[in-house]
């Protein structure tokens, strides 16, 4: 494999039964995994290219447990890998083989619903999906909605401050969160934020949500619930260029219209989609838009009608509106299993996740061209077009060898031209191991030292998930000292009063 | 008496820091000053006066963002989006009234989070601050975030300098999000209604489908006080619910919830009415004549029973009024005493917190002006301090005594 990670440490794996040992009593021996058969389907999340099984899985219930462990596997020098369901697309719980893996799975319980407060108050191993279906009688729901609801967990969304497609709309993770109970390394217990708004002194509820667990472990949380929208409804639009796509998305946004979705699909995903579950997607086009509207239904009828006229003035071929909750949803399938459906044209594909201006679009789109031919390798993209997010799809056989480290550096190559025309790495899959030597490129080593001080003043001695997000594991004694420059202002003609 | 350094650009707040860090002075940070009100009292020889660095460095409403110098004046910002039909969505508090030292600049208001009416739909300040440039306690200038909406590359600095109060670092640039403003805003008012009643009103309003943007309770005496004639005659407490959206949309939403509410006497504003009543709930205009006014945040049932242990302990209340939903309760008091402890011990055990937003300097001196953090969190919030600011040369004792 071509990420290095840490060496792992013989004397922190050698006080594995010291754990075990010092576990008994405050874990169940079924909550104990050691033995390599158990092990096995906890090596990889859902970057699956990387495989570890971690020294020990262990399956807490309580937070006392979550404590107990922290606290233990500090002391004994022993790492902590926190997972919740597992779908995390850039190896943010990927297992250390130094270090015990966390699995959340039994903090599966809605603890309380509050519909007066319009919030939900979940364990972190509750799925995305479910905290919806608990809210959906009284007509709420939760808005970030990544493409893994089904599976994912809402613990894993506040690590990787997960989005969806109605975050241009609604928010991402962090945007949707009232309060968090944190297990910290050293086992003390915070709470952050409750069912009040804005958090008192620090915001540290904003720093854990995307802190990639390498800051605490949640063990639960309080979300805000929104009421369901009285309607929905798309339009399905295609067009003759990508630059005309992404002008009518453009568009749009500066007639002060602010839609639940804008997803865009290029050529190649548009015919992976079409084949893969017959939505009717036209073929001619060389980019599909989906426009999704949401709220009370005479606006959704008006704004549908705007954008309808603003769509042909950009030059768009076909345009179908939605007519019904069926055909709403028919719209919509091909471009949510527009995942799978390339995973059918290919043995293996890399998601990439970047963030871009929107006004980069087909800048960007022909670069990624360019990269195709270079590295010799098909590539299909998805966009968050509202909100700049691209999901470039690389296809690769993993069965050829070098093909692998081929898709990487193609990969390598667009999330830096991402960087290059003013966007950033990752957009809402995380760092975690997949883009962690690629965050020099949009951060100097004294931003980097800004943000691991503050994984310092969590976890001073690197327990929590290390080896992940930055690319070199710095001591934090070394990044404390202060290099102090002493004398003169060093500026004479600075204005001073 | 200490000197006022005023530099006039980033590379400048560079060395300033870095001179202060050498020499061991203490800054108090500042934009224009608007806010020196707020807080616990900074005791520092020297001052940064930022309000140099002004001015919009890049603003592309396509893109829904912008980028500004932190001394740049609210005012700039607001004229330059109003331009383009964008806003600020968090609506930023204005506290020229309660502090008399004008609006003040696009860093103060990141920097201490304060966020409006439309906090329960847009988010507050913290949900918009998309990246930004700074000098930290250390005497290093770093960056965080971007220009970008979705982005979740390293960890999310904006939401720890949010609220901050300048007590990590001092900005040199900050980029932010923004919305188109609606093009219609109406405002239901419901007359009548006791604090409890009212809050449920909100809360059924805020749960239903109709988008709302705006959920406020003056009671009698606060209504009183206000400037906008359907509301200050009205001669009964006033429950305030506001819309906006275009103009379609916004009436059928309006026709929606008087019927939601029928029985209950009524009244719409409409766009300038409805405007200067929200101004005035935002920019806390009901209490501008109280010594002492509190700003507690609790979730949105707990609002009316907090208010009814406070009368009970018989806290000698002047007036309160209700935004948020009831979530967010303005208090006003005589200056005798500030009843920190009472207004304390009233916050419901699920959670909350109170902020002594206005009081003269040796009380900010001596009570806790921001709620008071149990001990692991209070130890965990000096480490983000020392981890920034090792020196305690930013701001200090601004948030908290000895921080």
């Amino acid at each position: 494999m071509s990420l290095a990670m840490p060496k792992p440490d013989d004397a922190a794996m050698a006080n594995l039964p010291a754990l075990v040992e010092a576990l008994r009593g405050v874990l169940p021996d079924e909550n104990v995994i050691v033995e390599p058969r158990g092990l096995k389907p906890y090596e990889c999340d859902a970057l699956t290219a990387y495989r570890q099984p971690p020294l020990a899985v262990l399956l807490p219930e309580t937070v006392g447990q979550v404590a107990s462990i922290l606290k233990t596997c500090d002391s004994l020098g022993i790492k902590v890998v926190p997972r919740g369901g597992g779908t995390s697309l850039s190896g943010g719980s990927f297992p250390l083989a130094d270090g015990i893996l966390l699995a959340m799975g039994k903090f599966n319980r809605v603890l309380e619903v509050d519909a007066e407060n319009r919030c939900a108050r979940v364990q972190p191993g509750v799925t995305n999906l479910a905290i919806t279906k608990a809210v959906e009688h009284l007509g709420f729901y939760y808005a970030p909605d990544p493409s893994s609801q089904i599976a994912c967990s809402i613990g894993g969304n506040v690590a990787e401050n997960s989005g969806g497609v109605h975050c241009l709309k609604y928010g991402l993770t962090t945007n949707n969160l009232l309060g968090l109970e944190v297990v910290l390394i050293d086992g003390s217990v915070v709470h952050l934020g409750g069912k009040h708004l804005d958090t008192a002194g620090y915001d540290l509820m904003g720093i854990l949500t995307g802190s990639e667990g390498l800051l605490g472990v949640v063990t639960e949380v309080t979300v805000r619930i929104l009421p369901k929208p009285a309607t929905a409804r798309a339009l399905l639009v295609g067009f003759p260029t990508v630059e005309s796509a992404g002008e009518a998305v453009a568009k749009t946004i500066a007639a002060g219209i602010i839609p639940a979705g804008m997803e865009m699909m290029d050529k190649p995903a548009i015919h992976a989609a079409e084949a893969f579950c017959h939505a009717g997607y036209p073929l001619d086009v060389e980019a599909l838009l989906i426009v999704e509207l949401d709220g009370p239904p005479a606006e959704v009828d008006d704004l549908i009608e705007r954008i309808g006229t603003l769509v042909k003035s950009c030059g768009a071929g076909s345009i179908r509106v939605s007519t019904s909750e069926a055909e709403r949803a028919n719209f919509w399938a091909g471009r949510k299993s527009a995942f799978p459906a390339v995973g059918r044209i290919s043995p293996d594909y890399l998601c990439m996740d970047g963030t871009i201006p929107r006004r980069k679009l087909a800048e960007v789109l022909a670069g990624i061209t360019a990269f195709s031919a270079k590295h010799g390798l098909r590539v299909a993209n998805v966009f968050h077009a509202g909100d700049g997010n691209l999901h470039p799809l690389i296809l690769y056989d993993a069965n050829n060898p070098g093909e692998l480290e081929r898709a990487e550096a193609f990969g390598a190559d667009i999330l830096r031209l991402c960087v290059e025309v003013g966007g950033v790495l990752t957009g809402e899959h995380g760092v975690g191991i997949e883009k962690r030597d690629l965050m020099g490129t949009m951060f100097n080593e004294t931003d980097l030292a800004h943000q691991e001080r503050l994984k310092c003043a969590f976890d001073p001695n690197h327990r929590l998930n290390p080896g992940k997000v930055f690319p070199v594991l710095h001591r934090c004694a070394e990044l404390g000292r202060l290099h102090v420059h002493r004398g003169q202002l060093p500026f004479p003609d600075l204005p001073r009063f | 008496m200490g000197s006022i350094l005023k530099p006039r650009d980033a590379r400048e707040v560079l060395d300033a820091v870095a001179w202060a860090v050498a020499e061991e002075h203490p800054l108090e940070v500042l934009g224009t000053g608007s806010k020196k009100g707020m807080g616990r009292p900074v005791q520092a020889e020297h001052a940064l006066d930022l309000s140099g660095l002004s001015g919009i460095t890049a603003y592309e409403p396509a893109e829904l963002y912008m980028t500004a110098l932190p001394g740049t004046p609210i005012a700039e910002i607001k004229a330059a989006l109003a331009a383009s039909g964008q806003e600020l969505p968090f609506e930023p508090i204005d506290l020229s009234g309660l502090y008399g030292a004008g609006e003040g600049s696009i860093g103060g208001v990141f920097a201490c989070n304060l966020s409006g009416p439309r906090r329960i739909k847009a988010g507050a300040a913290r949900d918009h601050l998309l990246g930004f440039k700074a000098v930290s306690g250390r005497g290093e200038g770093f960056k965080s975030g971007g220009t970008v909406v979705k982005n979740v590359t390293g960890y999310d600095l904006s939401k720890l300098a949010c609220g901050s109060f300048g007590t990590l670092a001092c900005f040199t640039e900050l980029s932010f999000k923004v919305l188109p403003a609606a093009e219609k805003t109406r405002t239901l008012l419901l007359y009548g209604l006791d604090d409890r009643a009212a809050v449920q009103a909100l809360n059924r309003a805020g749960g239903s489908p109709h988008e709302v943007s705006g959920l406020a309770h003056l009671p009698a005496a606060a209504a009183a006080r206000s400037a906008v004639g359907y509301v200050r005659d009205a001669g009964a407490a006033v429950t305030a619910i506001r819309l906006e959206g275009t103009p379609v949309s916004t009436t059928a939403r309006l026709a929606a919830l008087r019927a939601m509410f029928e029985g209950v006497r009524q009244e719409e504003l409409h766009g300038r009415n409805s405007g200067a009543l929200w101004a005035e709930l935002r920019d806390v205009a009901a209490l501008i004549a109280a010594p002492i006014v509190w700003r507690v945040s609790v979730a949105p049932t707990e609002g009316p029973p907090l208010v009814e242990a406070l009368l009970r302990a018989g806290v000698a209340l002047t007036g309160w009024f209700y935004d948020w939903s009831g979530g967010l309760v303005w208090l006003g008091l005589e200056g005798a005493d500030p009843a920190a402890e009472a207004i304390r011990a009233a916050l419901p055990g699920i959670g909350g917190h109170a902020t002594l937003m206005r009081a003269d300097a040796p009380l900010r001196t001596t009570l806790p002006v921001f709620q008071p953090e149990p001990a692991p969190l209070a130890a965990l919030t000096a480490r983000v301090k020392e981890a920034f600011d090792p020196k305690r040369i930013l701001n200090p004792g601004r948030l908290y005594a000895g921080l």
